[in-house]
């Protein structure tokens, strides 16, 4: 949507995405990955049509509901990386936990920390990472909560070719350890290839989907 | 909230602290104010209860301008009969005379009985010479008295024709002189040598006091109430301690309540400080705010992680104001000296600095509010997509939590000014020139932006265009700056006509008068003699007007004894003005010090013949004071006849020029043969002419006294100035509000014009382009705050001159323009300052942020 005037920006897009499985959407800039993304992560909502997270409308729950949805089933890396500047690499991983009140947040995200290779550098604040320390510990935090679902916008849009790969893999066997779906948006193909689906938009409509035959269809 | 919340608003907070801090340090200034001067006023108060007794001297005071009546003298006998002791002072002006030095010097005597005063001891220098007063004709003198005649203790003083050994200088005294002792210096003499001096001859100047000690548990208030009205009905005046006291209380409320209302208006100027400096916080917090939202946050706990953050901060800011403010405390003793009447003790009032906390922490956090509130809108997608900040805070007008915070906002004005205002009246005033203020400028913000869109022109040159399109693009600072420099320049202008217009009646007055030296106390057979003295001396005699002492009888025939009378400022005819002495004159012409504002002047049969009921003129004050209007019927008595009069004009007298004026002034007629005295303003060139004078007059008429007016002008000049000091450091006061305020306003937008700016300099700005869109946009906003303030401060001086000072007002456009053109400097000053990012940053970063 723009200004006054409302502009479809996704058009009869209906698929469903089961458990454990690793989505990659992708398609030119403008086709609506990123409205989709959001979409699917309840970020934003619908103006028709419906968004099914575990039979949940994301639709009909208010913002804060949806925030607490996030809170227990979400987990996001953005290609920004999007880390809070305040606070260091540790304590950027504590806040989905803290926010949850859950007990042992410290040893919880100190644990993911150690496991996305940045030990010893949990007390370092985000501008004294490089940017695949910054996207690791994105990638930790987004873990924090177990989610069910991880969506990752661009996770390697900022970073060089090798550590974009890094990060890849590591956020691949983040996802083989906890059985979480991950939907990926990249415009990188070498990426898309290797998750176990791709979805192609053109200008707001699905034009191909190579799981679409593993997909129920609505 | 959860624990981890508060964990959570703390470390999130780590590096915005000291910026926070600096936002609500703007409220700093204001609780300074209001703590100090609450806690000083309470000192004041605290210090007069604990020194009432001894301030008066006696439980009960009785005053009279007349000697005491011998109903009231009987009345004293037989309360003395009851245990109650009085002592007796009487007090009358004279020029002291030192025969060895030949000095001469105008001068306050009191006779006083052995026994004053009941409270409070008296210390001399050298010590213990009070007691000397009983044993012979001693004086005991203020140590100023000595060095203007040149004496030292020891000395032959002559009063009159009374002749006194000085055997001591007063160090402390009870009811400490203060201003009085400047005009002249006190003499203490037995009173039973007063007679000596022969100076209380007919219509003399001379007040008599008698004190009186309870037994002690004794309610002086109480005490009085069976005998008042008989006392009062003598023309005596009645005072209890209690009375002193509340008197005292009401005279420190009057002068805290306009101190107060500054105070309080630059708490307002913080607030808005506040809000602005928040406001640029909030914008800073936004891509935070949408990775919470991700991650899970609602939006009640992103409010509580943000309100947690601004109320510590804003409780730190109003604690360095409350330090601020107790130091000040500490120091206005040492200021005030002159003009306060007692022995200052001060200590920490911590109901003061609690008050000043609660207020400032209150402010700070209601400020806050309304920019806080709008992150609980920030969208989770703003992490995918990012829209402008001003997109992003955007509010509705129903937003529920907005209203409610907008009435408490309201409210909490409302609130405070009543809590300081000395009416329910003043405080609506001030709350409603608050919002009126607010409005107006808000008006004036939207016109600018409104006339920079509709006035640009495709042929100014790039920089200017760009300059002025930023006062009406998407997410424009034009509210905020004007708002906060509008309301700067208002306030710091306001101050400055109040002050302006108040101390003009001084000098405008003090320099048109024509006379230096007032002769007073002169008897009716010694006019012509010392008019033809100071005419012979090569002087000029400016006026010689008679005097006449009379009190009201009774006003269209109803007697003043049968009349409820009210208390000053109320409706009513007030008990002091039908109560006291009048010296009245009468002349053929208006004085130059006076003008006429209702009815006329004597007509020339009235100059020349008497009738049965002759004319007056009142001055405009009294005859309020009384009640009365042209045409009413006024009857005096005079020396116990009774003369009839009607009020024929109401004259304005500026009794701020040094020169004889009167409440009533008779055609000449009328008073005709009435027994009189006179009072001779006479011009003396130098002051060594002036001290000739003086000694020539009281060698040759004792009991006339003179007052050299350059010593008062002095006198008056340096009281003036300490006034004009104290106002100025109100208005740099205020202008220190405006500053952070102004700095919070300017950075609310800094974040999107450093984008821009390194946006400009990535398509090849320079850093001089840059420089002078920064100023064109600048110099627009600060012009139209400083103007608007600048015509808001007109009528708020107007307002505040006309209402609460009830003088007329003089605007003084220049120097107020000279303020508004400061504070326009300062923005630009400002502006550019906030501009220094744009030329730090590299355009890689900006693009990288991007």
């Amino acid at each position: 949507m723009s200004g006054e005037q409302k502009l479809a920006v996704l058009r009869d897009v209906t698929f469903t995405i089961p458990q454990g499985a690793f989505v990659a959407i992708v398609g030119p800039s403008g086709s609506g990955k990123t409205t989709l993304l959001g979409l699917l992560a309840g970020l934003d909502t619908p103006t028709r049509g419906t968004v099914l997270l575990d039979d949940t409308d994301l639709g009909k729950l208010s913002e804060n509901d949806r925030a607490r949805l996030r809170g227990e089933k979400v987990g996001f890396v953005f290609q920004s990386f999007q880390l809070i500047p305040t606070l260091t690499a540790l304590e950027n991983v504590q806040v989905p936990l803290e926010l949850r009140g859950t007990a042992g947040a410290v040893e919880r995200a100190r644990d993911l920390i150690d496991r996305v290779g940045l030990s010893g550098r949990g007390h370092h604040f985000p501008t004294q990472l490089s940017g695949g320390e910054q996207q690791r510990v994105a990638i930790a935090r987004a873990f924090a909560n177990s989610p069910r679902i991880l969506f990752a916008d661009e996770p390697t849009g900022n970073l060089d070719n090798a550590t974009g790969h890094r990060i890849f893999e590591l956020l691949q066997s983040l996802n083989t350890d906890a059985g979480s779906t991950i939907v990926l948006v990249t415009h990188e193909l070498t990426l898309a290839s290797k998750a176990s689906r791709m979805i192609r938009l053109l200008d707001g409509a699905v034009v191909e989907d190579t799981g679409a035959d593993a997909a129920i269809s609505a | 909230m959860s624990r981890s919340i508060w964990g959570l608003a703390w470390r999130e907070s780590r590096t915005a602290r000291r910026r926070l801090l600096l936002y609500m340090s703007s409220i700093s200034l204001g609780v300074a104010a209001l703590v100090a001067i609450d806690s000083f006023s309470a000192n004041i108060i605290q210090s007069v209860k604990d020194q009432s007794r001894s301030l008066m001297g006696g439980d009960i005071q009785f005053n009279s301008s007349k000697p005491i009546p011998p109903a009231v003298d009987s009345l004293f006998d037989s309360l003395a009969r009851h245990g109650l002791s009085f002592a007796r002072v009487t007090t009358f002006p004279s020029m002291a005379v030192v025969p060895r030095t030949s000095g001469t010097r105008f001068a306050q005597v009191r006779g006083v009985t052995d026994n004053y005063p009941f409270y409070g001891g008296v210390v001399t220098q050298p010590a213990g010479r009070w007691a000397l007063l009983r044993q012979g004709a001693n004086a005991i003198v203020d140590p100023s008295l000595l060095t203007s005649l040149n004496a030292s203790v020891g000395d032959t003083l002559k009063l009159g024709f009374g002749t006194f050994t000085i055997v001591a200088t007063i160090k402390d005294v009870p009811g400490a002189a203060g201003i009085a002792e400047m005009l002249g210096p006190r003499i203490f003499i037995p009173a039973r040598y007063v007679a000596e001096t022969q100076l209380l001859v007919f219509g003399s100047t001379a007040e008599r006091t008698v004190l009186a000690k309870l037994p002690s548990g004794v309610d002086p208030d109480k005490f009085v109430k069976p005998f008042k009205k008989r006392v009062e009905d003598q023309q005596v005046r009645i005072r209890t301690v209690t009375q002193t006291e509340a008197a005292t209380e009401d005279a420190i409320e009057n002068l805290t309540s306009f101190i107060g209302i500054v105070g309080l208006v630059a708490l307002l100027l913080g607030g808005i400080g506040v809000a602005s400096g928040v406001r640029a916080f909030v914008a800073r917090k936004i891509d935070t705010v949408a990775v919470l939202r991700c991650l899970g946050a609602s939006s009640g706990q992103i409010l509580a992680i943000y309100v947690v953050q601004a109320a510590a901060m804003g409780l730190v800011g109003a604690a360095a104001g409350a330090a601020l403010g107790v130091a000040i405390q500490f120091l206005l003793p040492h200021v005030l000296t002159d003009f306060l009447p007692i022995n200052v003790r001060v200590t920490l009032v911590p109901s003061a600095v609690f008050t000043g906390l609660a207020v400032g922490g209150w402010i700070a956090l209601i400020f806050a509010l309304r920019p806080l509130l709008a992150l609980r809108n920030v969208s989770p997608l703003q992490t995918l997509r990012r829209d402008t900040d001003a997109d992003v805070l955007r509010m509705r007008w129903t937003d529920a939590p907005r209203i409610i915070v907008n009435a408490a906002l309201v409210l909490s004005i409302v609130g405070i000014a009543l809590s300081r205002a000395q009416t329910t009246r003043q405080a609506f005033a001030m709350s409603a020139a608050t919002g009126l203020a607010i409005l107006a400028l808000a008006a004036s913000a939207a016109l600018l932006s409104w006339a920079a869109r509709k006035g640009l022109r495709t042929r100014w040159p790039y920089v200017v265009r760009q300059g002025v399109a930023n006062l009406y693009r998407p997410g424009n600072q034009t509210r905020a700056v004007t708002l906060a420099l509008g309301f700067g320049a208002f306030l710091v202008s306001t101050l400055f006509l109040v002050q302006n217009n108040l101390l003009r009646r001084f000098t405008t007055a003090a320099a048109e008068s024509r006379g230096n030296v007032v002769f007073f106390d002169v008897q009716e057979d010694q006019a012509a003699g010392l008019d033809s003295m100071v005419r012979g001396g090569g002087h000029d005699v400016v006026q010689l007007a008679p005097v006449v002492t009379m009190r009201i009888a009774s006003i269209n025939g109803k007697k003043v004894t049968d009349m409820n009378p009210v208390a000053r400022g109320q409706r009513g005819r007030a008990s002091w003005a039908l109560r006291r002495e009048f010296r009245s004159t009468y002349r053929d012409k208006p004085a130059s010090s006076e003008t006429i504002v209702a009815g006329k002047w004597f007509g020339d049969s009235a100059i020349r013949f008497a009738r049965d009921t002759g004319e007056i003129s009142l001055e405009e004050g009294i005859s309020k004071e009384l009640n009365v209007k042209l045409g009413d019927i006024i009857a005096w008595n005079v020396q116990g006849v009774e003369i009839p009069t009607r009020i024929t004009s109401l004259r304005k007298v500026q009794w701020t020029r040094f020169e004889p004026n009167f409440f009533v002034v008779f055609a000449p007629p009328v008073l005709k043969g009435a027994p009189n005295q006179y009072v001779l303003l006479a011009q003396v060139k130098d002051p060594v002419a002036v001290a000739l004078l003086q000694r020539a007059v009281v060698n040759r008429f004792p009991n006339v006294s003179s007052i050299d007016l350059t010593a008062i002008k002095r006198t008056v000049d340096r009281i003036v100035g300490r006034v004009t000091l104290a106002i100025r450091f109100m208005a740099l006061f205020s202008l220190a509000v405006a500053i952070p305020v102004l700095f919070s306003a300017v950075s609310a937008t800094r974040r999107e014009r450093v984008r821009e700016g390194v946006l400009l300099k990535t398509l090849g700005a320079t850093r001089g382009q840059i420089a002078r869109i920064l100023l064109a946009e600048y110099s627009l906003l600060g012009l139209m705050g400083g103007l608007t303030g600048m015509l808001l401060s007109l009528a708020g001086g107007w307002a505040v001159v006309r209402y609460i000072f009830k003088t007329p007002f003089a605007p003084a456009i220049l120097p107020v323009a000279g303020i508004a053109a400061v504070i326009v400097g300062l923005t630009l000053l400002i502006g550019l300052l906030a501009g220094r990012d744009v030329f730090r940053e590299t355009p890689i970063a900006a693009l990288r942020d991007a």
